[in-house]
């Protein structure tokens, strides 16, 4: 992780996971892994959010949920899809009511693997995101010069 | 004159770990009535059981939800197990229920924290995930996994536990009590938290039979009931058991209830681990033993949140051709509904979390 010019907030929605994930993303916030030493906020409020956690996979009713949260943030931003179900739908890939991964909704950024994807691989993906938001926030001010 | 007006409550909040819709109808403030909306976690992971075979869907069945899902895996291999009459050694009995019994801390811990979270109390929220870890650390040492423990299989246990390690897991939660006493103790005194959290959300006993409530829940309006009392596996090995309850009914009962099993679960595994048998811990049955066409069975057991319901039937092939769980939250559902009833809507987030909803686990 490079330097960033703000600290990033994010925002945690849970797809249909089956919990796993979820837990291990609010454990990464907590004491032992803390990723708010990064100086990252959890936040309810997807127009305070600059990342986006999702965890497990999109169905037919979340899918608009996803979708909408994803609207309402304000660019720049990025998508993280947190374990494997987000990824590509996991071992629910075959079940009726999985639409696939996250990516089916909304374009992902990062992957992060794993079943439950492990903290430390959350804090990565988080990191690589933040990255990615400083380039998407480099770009955007070029385009504003330009026009 | 008030005047109805109807608040959308989820599916994205932020005291929400899971997306549950609800409708609040309320009037001035005050819930008339809670109107919910499921399915956002639907992934009809129940259809897969025909497409795995038995040995197979064990992996799928712990993923119905990631808080207990040790709890679902065992329940479905002790249910494929019944059906096909294995008898499994007493040694992998034990070590199911230790494992689920240290599930079941992790699950109250969680949703300890989870509640003071709700109703502000962050260094709580945070103490509480901080002592969670000792168990997931001996999760990670004896299975290997922190979450996912894929540990159980049908016919036994996937590898053994050793004494030494059974040794060092008591040790380890000798100091996890008394970390835990201390936050459990200044919390339930706390004047603030008992102001929040006495008589809200009151069920009383007749509600609570009426609308068949189970585990934590229920044991909190006085009611007796638990699985663990039927002496299901090796919790028929225990010298003395008997449910906790409470006669408070409300959301500070609920608590008290959840904390006070804590230690319970704690003495339980130290019983166990001191009287663990030397058998074996079994094995996957070879590839002739199938389910008999037509064959069905159930168990039932305690979950951390309450009973919880496991049907399989079997059609002579590997592949299982039903099955079927009722999970605990599916239960208490309608009586989150009805403790919503009248209540002032800053208290809707205690209430939803005293009943500690698993949403993934209802859905599937
Ligand atoms: S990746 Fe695994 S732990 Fe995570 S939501 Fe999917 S099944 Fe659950």
């Amino acid at each position: 992780m490079g330097y960033s010019s703000k600290s990033p907030w994010l925002i945690h929605y849970d797809g249909s996971s089956c919990n796993g994930c979820d837990i291990e993303v609010l454990d990464s916030m907590m004491p032992l892994y803390d990723i708010e030493r990064f100086g990252i906020i959890n936040t309810g409020n997807p127009k305070h959010a600059d990342i986006f956690l999702v965890t497990g996979s999109v169905n037919h009713q979340n899918i608009n949920v996803v979708k909408e949260i994803y609207d309402q943030m304000l660019e720049p931003k990025v998508v993280v899809a947190c374990g494997i179900c987000a990824c590509t739908g996991g071992v629910f890939r075959d079940c009726y009511n999985v639409i696939g991964g996250v990516d089916k909704a909304i374009p992902v950024d990062v992957y992060a693997p794993g079943c439950a994807v492990r903290p430390e691989t959350i804090i990565d993906a988080v990191l690589k995101a933040v990255d990615i938001l400083d380039e998407k926030a480099k770009k955007m001010k070029a385009e504003k010069g330009r026009g | 004159m008030a005047r109805k007006t109807i608040l959308p409550f989820g599916p994205q909040h932020p005291v929400l770990p899971e997306p549950v819709h609800l409708d609040l109808v309320v009037e001035d403030e005050h819930v008339i009535e809670a109107i919910p909306q499921i399915g956002f976690v639907h992934r009809g992971l129940e259809k897969l059981v025909e497409t795995r075979d038995y040995n197979q869907f064990v992996y799928i069945a712990e993923r119905v939800c990631g808080i207990c899902s040790f709890g679902h895996g065992y329940g479905y291999a002790s249910a494929t197990e019944k059906l096909l009459g294995l008898e499994i050694p007493r040694r992998a009995q034990y070590l199911r229920a230790i494992l689920e019994e240290l599930s079941r801390i992790h699950s109250h811990l969680l949703w300890l924290g989870l509640l003071a979270d709700a109703f502000g109390f962050e260094s709580l929220f945070n103490h509480c995930w901080r002592l969670r870890e000792t168990i997931l650390d001996i999760f990670q040492r004896t299975c290997g996994a922190r979450i996912i423990l894929s540990i159980v299989i049908v016919g036994g246990m996937a590898h053994d536990i050793d004494d030494s390690e059974l040794k060092a897991i008591c040790e380890k939660l000798d100091t996890l009590k008394r970390d835990y006493r201390e936050i459990v103790d200044t919390m339930m005194n706390d004047s603030s938290v008992k102001s929040r959290l006495c008589g809200v959300g009151y069920i009383s006993f007749e509600d609570a039979m009426e609308l068949s409530m189970v585990g934590p829940f229920a044991k909190a309006s006085g009611i007796e009931h638990d699985m663990r009392t039927t002496g299901f596996d090796a919790y028929g090995d225990l010298d003395h058991f008997e449910p906790i309850i409470s006669n408070e009914c409300d959301c500070y009962g609920r608590c008290k209830v959840r904390c006070a099993e804590v230690y319970q679960s704690i003495d339980i595994i130290k019983e166990l681990v001191a009287k663990i048998p030397h058998d074996g811990i079994g094995k996957k049955p070879g590839p002739k033993v199938l389910p008999p066409d037509g064959g069905q069975s159930h168990v039932l057991i305690e979950q951390p949140r309450g009973e919880a319901f496991y049907y399989v039937r079997g059609n002579g092939t590997k592949n299982i051709e039903r099955f079927r769980m009722r999970t605990p939250t599916s239960q208490n559902l309608a009586g989150m509904v009805r403790a919503l009833q009248g209540v002032e809507v800053a208290d809707v987030p205690m209430i939803i979390l005293t009943i500690d909803p698993c949403i993934s686990c209802t859905e599937r």
